[in-house]
């Protein structure tokens, strides 16, 4: 008994030691690992897992997130305000932010930065999310040079019309490809400029091996005070994901920026030694299984639903290691709108059967299971091929690259059921609307679409237009309550089989410091650079 | 010597052309759209098209395929799809990592494989040769990737002999080039013992022992020049299995060559940088091939290219 006293005395000096030490320090540098280049650091064109965080730390946004949330907050704006209909949106900048060249940002760049990346010389893959803007067409269709509906009242003032509401502009304004960058600089570079990147961010460029590593230094003009705390980052790129866990584990690397591979994941995870260092987060990701409902027999309400109780989800969980959690619904639970309280359907193998009879297929039925072919995709599409043959379902499996996977997933006669798993979807903002139009709404279920069971129901959409026409702050929790009810009716139609939400895992050495949701950060992915700090 | 010269670059040029033009029409082939790729998932129809055009997608495969080799003769290998940035930039940084990594390999293989082989062609079925041999045999059929991390971890984790990647300081190279060497040491070993076997069984052999001289002298002076010519070509070869085995050591090692480069622009299919190092490949390839056949008379005088 005393012995246990004692090592909760010697535990509570520990957690008071630790919770002293939770004040961070400033200085330092961090060592982070990638294994794949950093293709590029141009906001309007970067768009992978190594650069996303690494260019909202260079590059700064009107709106930007909470550290470790999906809240929204100001961040190159003071302030704005939202017309009553909902169609204007008014920033008031603040003053003296200056970009890492010295000169102040004014509206002007807001202005330029966002006609770049609508521009299609610039070929920006996120030009499309710019859509709601006024005069958006008549730039893409190289009628017009600027956006009609951006306009600069002032240095300092920054106005916004949009064709209509819309409830996510402001996640919009915070994604990278509304960062703001100064003209000359771009202009200086050219198409270089994503190897030469000058904005605004708490960090500037440093140094850049091709190749090799990129090195960040603070900037020491940085608006936002007090950030960030480390004083340079360096990125070594071309880093094998184990070998870099093997050098963090020696005090050569901090972050391991590719997460555990699966192989290694369940021994790190055991490793008492190791296990402290990984930081387990949510990912607004949901894996599913599209039953094509246009296409015989999954057409029929009954067929979908017995394909849903057919299939154990708990035990494709286990083949990726446990590395995801079961889903019963599309949206992630860590996105607004998800419903925590719904059931979803269960897994009922002889209810699935009954269901088939009722629906006319007491002997079951064959149809095709397309897949992409890379590991453990294959083998998550084999554990549902013997779920499904279990109820008299015979799946045949077609494993292919993924692009072909994408094609053959939006035709009308092919691809009867396809397993999203390694080509969709996550989330590029952290609003329920992300998870509906192309992917479920009615303007995805064309060629070339996301929507691949082809799903289109009229009333939803009407519905989901409704939810996103709320702009206004105060009808937040009525949208996101409309938003829930439109995701939980979606299951009532069946049209996917959600199977699992990922999870992601970041290692960390001991010295690094900054609370742990910095290091899954949902927004900032994979880590928050800003605010982690060096013990 | 001088036509034959020429006829073996003409050959070298009919060969790059060939290479180039396959890569060409195997990507043409393929059935992913880089526009697609590049617009991203939100991007409308129009937009794709419009990425389509700038980049030259539209146009039939004879005139993408014409506008490549306009920009090459130019010495403008294109920009890169994903990176944006100059296709010659992005090889010209990682080539001479490569060239080093390829050079120091080959160096070892030639030491360890030689130095091997002449110990198994002397002490020929003996234990020592059965174990040399089967070392060898071990070496070249091992999988480069678990070699490479079990390199890593007992020389670099465990013993801490050698630093676990990074680039620029001497040391840094040791551990890949060891790996690479002592993985294809076995083909030279091989090589290098059965030819030596043939000529120990000459007269000439027989005669130099005979009028006294010692064995090392032996060794050095009369077997081995005669028993080298093999090894020469094979170094040719051997240029163009490291353009390929470079991918797993650059990237188990964190090695910036131009294998990683390779592997990653396949994966995205950023086709003129897969076409740019095929293309640099395939050069080295045939300069290695054709420096071998240069230097081969060098050594044996009795290959006479002009009877060739």
């Amino acid at each position: 008994m005393r012995r246990k006293a004692l090592s909760l005395a010697v535990a509570a000096t520990l957690f008071a030691g630790n919770l002293l030490a939770a004040e961070p320090k400033t200085g330092g540098e961090a060592v982070i690992t990638y294994q794949n280049d950093i293709a590029t650091l141009d906001p309007a064109i970067g768009y992978d897992w190594q650069n996303w965080s690494m260019i909202k730390s260079l590059f700064n946004r009107l709106v930007d997130y909470k550290p470790g949330t999906t809240e929204l907050v100001p961040s190159l704006a003071e302030n704005y305000t939202i017309s009553d209909d909902g169609t204007e949106y008014t920033f008031t900048l603040k003053k003296g932010v200056k970009f890492h060249n010295g000169r102040e940002m004014k509206a002007s760049d807001v202005k330029y930065s966002l006609e770049r990346t609508v521009n299609p010389k610039t070929q920006s893959p996120g030009a499309g999310f710019f859509s709601s803007i006024q005069g958006y067409e008549d730039m893409t269709s190289g009628k017009s040079q600027t956006l009609s509906g951006v306009t600069t009242p002032d240095d300092y003032t920054v106005k916004i019309t949009l064709n209509q509401p819309n409830a996510t502009f402001l996640h919009i304004m915070a994604i990278n490809f509304a960062s703001v960058v100064p003209k000359e600089a771009v202009e200086k570079w050219g198409a270089d400029f994503g190897k030469h990147p000058v904005g605004s961010g708490a960090f500037e460029l440093a140094e850049w091996k091709l190749g090799q590593q990129v090195v960040f230094k603070k900037n020491s003009n940085y608006f936002q005070p007090g950030v960030p705390y480390v004083d340079s980052i360096k990125f070594e790129i071309g880093q094998d994901p184990t070998v870099s866990l093997m050098r963090l584990q020696k005090g050569e690397v901090d972050i391991a920026g590719d997460g555990v591979p699966p192989a290694q994941f369940l021994q790190f995870k055991n490793n008492p030694q190791q296990k402290d260092l990984m930081v387990i987060g949510d990912q607004l990701q949901t894996g599913y299984l599209t039953l094509k409902t246009t296409l015989p027999p999954f057409d029929k309400l009954e067929v979908r639903k017995a394909v849903n109780m057919a299939i154990s989800k708990e035990r494709i969980v286990r083949i990726i290691n446990g590395r995801a959690k079961p889903a019963n619904q599309p949206l992630p639970p860590a996105m607004p709108g998800y419903d925590a309280a719904f059931k979803g359907y269960p897994y009922d193998v002889e209810g699935a059967k009954k269901l088939l009879a009722d629906a006319g297929f007491p002997n079951g039925f064959d149809t095709e299971l397309y897949v992409m072919n890379t590991d453990p995709q294959p083998r998550i599409a084999q554990s549902i091929q013997q779920d499904l043959a279990k109820v008299g379902i015979r799946a045949q499996i077609k494993s292919l690259a993924q692009a072909n996977v994408i094609a053959a997933g939006s035709e009308k006669d092919k691809a009867a059921m396809v397993w999203s798993g390694g080509m969709a979807w996550i989330a590029d903002f952290p609003d329920p609307s992300n998870f509906y139009g192309p992917i479920l709404g009615c303007e995805g279920a064309v060629a070339g679409g996301w929507n691949w069971a082809l799903y289109c129901n009229k009333t939803l959409d009407a519905e989901a237009k409704r939810a996103d026409s709320m702009a206004k702050p105060e009808q937040q929790a009525e949208r996101i309550a409309l938003w829930k009810k439109i995701f939980t009716d979606v299951m009532a139609d069946a049209p996917w089989v959600p199977i699992f939400n990922e999870q992601r895992f970041t290692v960390r050495s001991a010295r690094m410091g900054g609370d742990d949701a910095l290091y899954v950060d949902p927004v900032h992915v994979p880590v928050n650079y800003d605010y982690i700090w060096v013990k | 010597m001088l036509a034959f010269m020429t006829r073996r670059v003409l050959y070298s040029l009919l060969i790059l052309l060939g290479v180039t033009l396959i890569t060409y029409l195997l990507l043409f082939m393929l059935p992913a759209d880089p526009a697609r790729q590049i617009a991203g998932r939100s991007a409308t129809p129009e937009v794709v098209e419009n990425i389509r055009h700038q980049l030259g997608l539209d146009l039939p495969f004879y005139q993408q395929y014409f506008n490549y080799l306009m920009g090459l003769l130019h010495g403008d290998l294109g920009r890169s799809f994903i990176q944006r940035s100059e296709v010659s930039e992005l090889i010209g940084s990682r080539l001479a990592p490569s060239l080093q990594l390829m050079g120091m390999g080959i160096l070892f293989e030639l030491i360890i494989g030689i130095g091997l082989g002449i110990i198994a062609a002397l002490k020929r079925d003996s234990f020592a040769d059965r174990l040399l041999m089967a070392f060898s045999f071990i070496g070249v059929s091992s999988p480069q990737f678990i070699a490479a991390m079990l390199f890593l971890y007992f020389f670099a984790v465990k013993l801490d002999w050698f630093p676990m990647g990074g680039y620029g300081e001497f040391r840094h190279i040791l551990l890949p080039a060891l790996t690479l060497g002592l993985l294809g040491s076995g083909w030279y070993s091989r090589m290098v013992r059965s030819s030596m076997i043939e000529v120990l069984h000459q007269d000439f052999i027989r005669t130099a022992r005979a009028k006294g001289l010692s064995r090392v002298r032996v060794v050095f002076r009369h077997v081995l020049p005669n028993a080298i010519v093999p090894v020469i070509p094979m170094i040719g070869i051997d240029i163009g299995i490291f353009m390929g085995g470079l991918v797993v050591v650059e990237s188990v090692f964190g090695w910036p060559g131009i294998g990683q480069l390779a592997w990653q622009a396949i994966q995205q299919v950023d086709i003129p940088v897969i076409v740019g190092v095929t293309t640099v490949s395939a050069v080295a390839i045939v300069l290695g091939n054709l420096l071998a056949d240069l230097v081969i008379p060098l050594v044996d005088p009795r290959i006479d290219v002009k009877k060739h």
